[in-house]
């Protein structure tokens, strides 16, 4: 059993010592006996200490007790202690908590072999080695992360790194866009792409919900699109439709008169067709998408980080053509994330890296060497994106249409929607191409809204010639300067650089669908679901553009 | 001799207590789930095993309701998209009236019917009543094709969302009474979508928890649909709490 602690002294205690509660005892008296060191015997330390625990209002012991039983009761009154909290106790334990786990910590750190350093390393940087490496957080390389992990065949098979410059996405395109879904074009790839997205957020909390997490509310407004068609393009849109019902979109032909039946604030001077969209058309919070599948994504295991990417480490295989000339084939080893604000790199080992950098695509490839070879080869093609600028305004006009206001896009290239329902529009334009806006910052023309975008909104419906710009910001667009649409594959000339960019505007619509593709491409080696082939970097390299035959 | 460990284990024991506890809940509920529930959070986020029984379980929860929302497409080539969809109604406790006849086919509480349906072969459906069921998006399909349905009530459904709502506009020309009261899901999102029904002549929203600020809603839906009759009841419309928050 175990023995009385002040009776004896401590080297000839025969102490139990599975009872921790006693170790701590002792630890509290060898404190004690440090202090008192220069008392000559052992005996008097003893007695000494006595008299100060005793003179602590009761250390060990809750009630008034005589010393003798204090002593002989030291192990219960101890068990008590634990348990009836008083707040000073309490805290001369924590405190001696605290203590000990400096000391066996200094103890520890200066044993040899320990792996201090002065140097604090930064919990931020990204691992030294991964599997698949994302560059750009936005929602195309979330989506790709998550259906990476989903397609995984083993549990935590896959290390996924995504790399995001900006984790505040304050300059992102994802949470700076309008958040449009439709079906209406004219590619049959564009439209199975939004089809499958949108089945995708139908069923969102099926794949994105967490558990234990709050279910995954998108704002999905079903208010449709409505296009209006001039004269002159009156026959592609015609067109459009019927590639649309045949790829299974429920969209309908209106004419004017059915139009202004249907929407009677709406002016049908000029206008010969329109399109609308019944289902799955619409929009939604960019943001609530992006954080769903940031959310899962890190759920399954995807190390988020936040840093830029500034240089590839990439070894070349030269090979030679028939005729002669010569290839370089490059392979990335490592991908350099430099940490913000700070001089701090981590170089990642990966075997596969993805470009879903957006607007900024075109630059991280120009690092690769894409685009710097002689002019006329393959090496000297440049990946065809670069950032554009477009502005959205916000409108506050309270005769303006209601509840059923759809996501109407005019011929004159003038789109608006409903922004809530406080009498509230967001509104904007695509500029021509010979007036683009500087991309150096994010500021706003005022003076585009007055010049291009209200007289052709108070045209199409009169009830805008009394509006209020309340509010207005800008936002890049990945804009594919080569067929505006979407980039998804393999470099031919770099053979583990994935692309998933260029979608000019419509990436984020897109993002879910396109997130399965690249992840079909990159575990299974091609297309499973969506054959997407003709949306390759081959097209690029042919110089077959895939343009949308669009109404603006 | 066991006294110090009991008392270090009880001492464990209420600092697990202590980690139960311990999430931060959002503003919004007003109380903290039951115990229960948070002694399952606690166990899934000690326990791998737990987290996978309790994916499974909502997994299978899922599966069932697609189940019950299947394509009955057999049944459709057999018998005709009218005894399908029929059927797919009685399967899930619903009720529905054929065009031209005035009883009703119901199934009773434990899912029996009397399959006297069958013999109206051809005849399409005028009034369906899903109250109460757990129809969804998927279940819609069997009713594709019928030109005639007239009444809808969805009263309480579970399942039915905004894209469900997005969807009717199958029926965009003969639907005339919809009841979605006490839909759970329903957002003003959806409500939108129902510009579609041209000829709607009744409508019941009362007592959709999902709808932001009812008021207004109601109002621009009135809008929306002129020459609809709507009825919102459940709704706390007193300005005056409204007034009173604000200062």
């Amino acid at each position: 059993m175990l023995a009385l602690p002040c009776l004896y002294p401590p080297q000839e205690e025969t102490c139990n010592a599975a009872s921790a509660t006693v170790a701590l005892f002792y630890t509290v008296l060898f404190t004690f006996t440090e202090r008192l060191a220069s008392k000559p015997t052992v005996m008097s330390t003893w007695r000494r200490l006595h008299v100060k625990v005793r003179t602590t209002r009761g250390l060990f012991s809750p009630r008034r007790v005589s010393e003798q039983s204090t002593w002989l009761c030291g192990r219960l009154t101890l068990s008590q202690s634990l348990r009836t909290g008083r707040p000073f106790r309490n805290d001369f334990f924590k405190d001696l908590e605290a203590q000990l786990a400096a000391m066996r910590k200094k103890a520890a750190d200066a044993l040899p072999g320990s792996s201090w350093s002065p140097f604090e390393p930064n919990p931020n940087l990204p691992p030294e080695r991964a599997d698949i490496v994302i560059v750009g957080g936005g929602v195309m390389g979330w989506s790709i992360a998550y259906w990476l992990k989903q397609k995984e065949r083993i549990q935590r098979g896959l290390k996924v790194v995504v790399v995001e410059r900006d984790l505040t996405y304050s300059q992102a395109s994802t949470v700076l866009s309008a958040g449009g879904i439709r079906q209406q074009f004219s590619l049959p790839e564009n439209i199975c792409l939004s089809l499958a997205s949108a089945e995708f957020m139908r069923n969102i909390n099926e794949h994105l919900g967490v558990l234990n997490e709050d279910p995954v509310d998108l704002q999905f407004n079903h208010s449709g699109y409505l296009f209006l068609a001039s004269q002159d393009v009156a026959h592609i849109m015609e067109e459009n439709y019927n590639t649309q019902r045949q790829a299974g979109a429920k969209v309908l032909l209106l004419s004017p008169a059915q139009l202004k039946e249907k929407f009677p604030w709406i002016n049908t001077d000029g206008v010969v067709l329109a399109s609308y969209g019944l289902e799955n058309e619409g929009w939604f919070d960019p943001w609530t998408l992006l954080n769903a599948f940031r959310r899962k994504a890190i759920s399954m295991g995807v190390i988020q980080c936040c840093g830029e990417v500034t240089d590839f480490d990439y070894t070349i295989n030269v090979m030679k053509t028939v005729d002669g000339s010569r290839m370089d084939f490059r392979r990335i080893k490592s991908v350099k994330v430099q940490m913000p604000n700070s001089l701090e790199y981590q170089a990642v080992e990966c075997a596969i890296v993805v470009n879903a950098a957006g607007a900024f695509s075109g630059k991280l490839a120009q690092m690769l060497g894409i685009g710097c070879g002689p002019k006329d080869t393959i090496a000297g093609i440049p990946l065809p994106v670069e950032p554009r600028k477009r502005y959205v305004y916000v409108v506050h006009c309270p005769d303006g249409p209601g509840l059923d206001c759809p996501f109407l896009i005019d011929y004159s290239g003038v789109y608006f929607r409903r922004e809530g329902l406080g009498g509230n529009y967001i509104t904007g334009a695509s500029p021509e191409e010979a007036e683009e806006p500087d991309i150096s910052n994010l500021e706003v023309d005022n003076q585009f809204f007055e010049d291009k975008v209200w007289p052709s909104l108070a045209y199409r419906v009169p009830a805008f010639e009394k509006l209020k710009v309340t509010s207005s910001w800008a936002g890049f667009y990945d804009y594919n300067t080569f067929d505006q649409n979407g980039i998804i594959g393999i470099h031919p000339l770099t053979n583990n650089m994935y692309f998933a960019t260029g979608f000019s505007g419509h990436g984020l619509q897109h993002s879910p669908a396109v997130g399965r593709a690249v992840a079909e491409l990159i575990l299974d080696g091609n297309f499973k679901t969506l054959d997407l082939s003709g949306l390759g970097f081959r097209r690029i390299l042919a110089q077959e553009p895939m343009l949308e035959r669009n109404i603006v | 001799m066991s006294a110090p460990l009991m008392s270090l284990h009880r001492c464990f024991q209420r600092s697990a207590f202590c980690l139960v506890g311990r999430r931060m809940w959002s503003s919004s509920s007003v109380s903290p789930p039951p115990l229960h529930t948070r002694m399952l959070l606690f166990l899934t986020q000690r326990f791998y095993d737990i987290e996978m029984l309790l994916r499974w379980r909502s997994h299978m929860k899922r599966r069932s309701i697609q189940k019950k929302n299947a394509y009955y497409g057999y049944t459709k080539s057999f018998y005709g998209p009218d005894i399908a969809a029929a059927y797919y109604i009685l399967s899930l406790k619903g009720g529905f009236r054929y065009t031209g006849q005035s009883d009703w086919f119901r199934a009773d509480q434990r899912g029996k019917f009397s399959w006297d349906f069958l013999n109206h072969k051809d005849t399409s459906l005028e009034e369906v009543d899903m109250s109460y069921t757990v129809i969804n998006y998927t279940g819609l399909e069997n009713f594709y094709g019928q030109q005639s349905l007239k009444t809808l009530l969805l009263r309480g459904c579970p399942e039915v969302d905004d894209w469900f709502l997005a969807r009717l506009h199958m029926f965009q020309d003969s639907l005339e009474e919809l009841d979605i009261s006490h839909c759970p899901r329903i957002t003003t999102g959806g409500l939108a979508a129902l510009r579609n029904l041209k000829g709607l002549q009744r409508l019941d929203i009362s007592y959709l928890p999902g709808i932001s600020s009812p008021g207004l809603v109601i109002i621009l839906l009135e809008e929306m649909l002129p020459h609809c009759q709507i009825t919102a009841s459940g709704y706390d419309h007193n300005l005056r709490q409204q007034g009173e928050e604000e200062k």
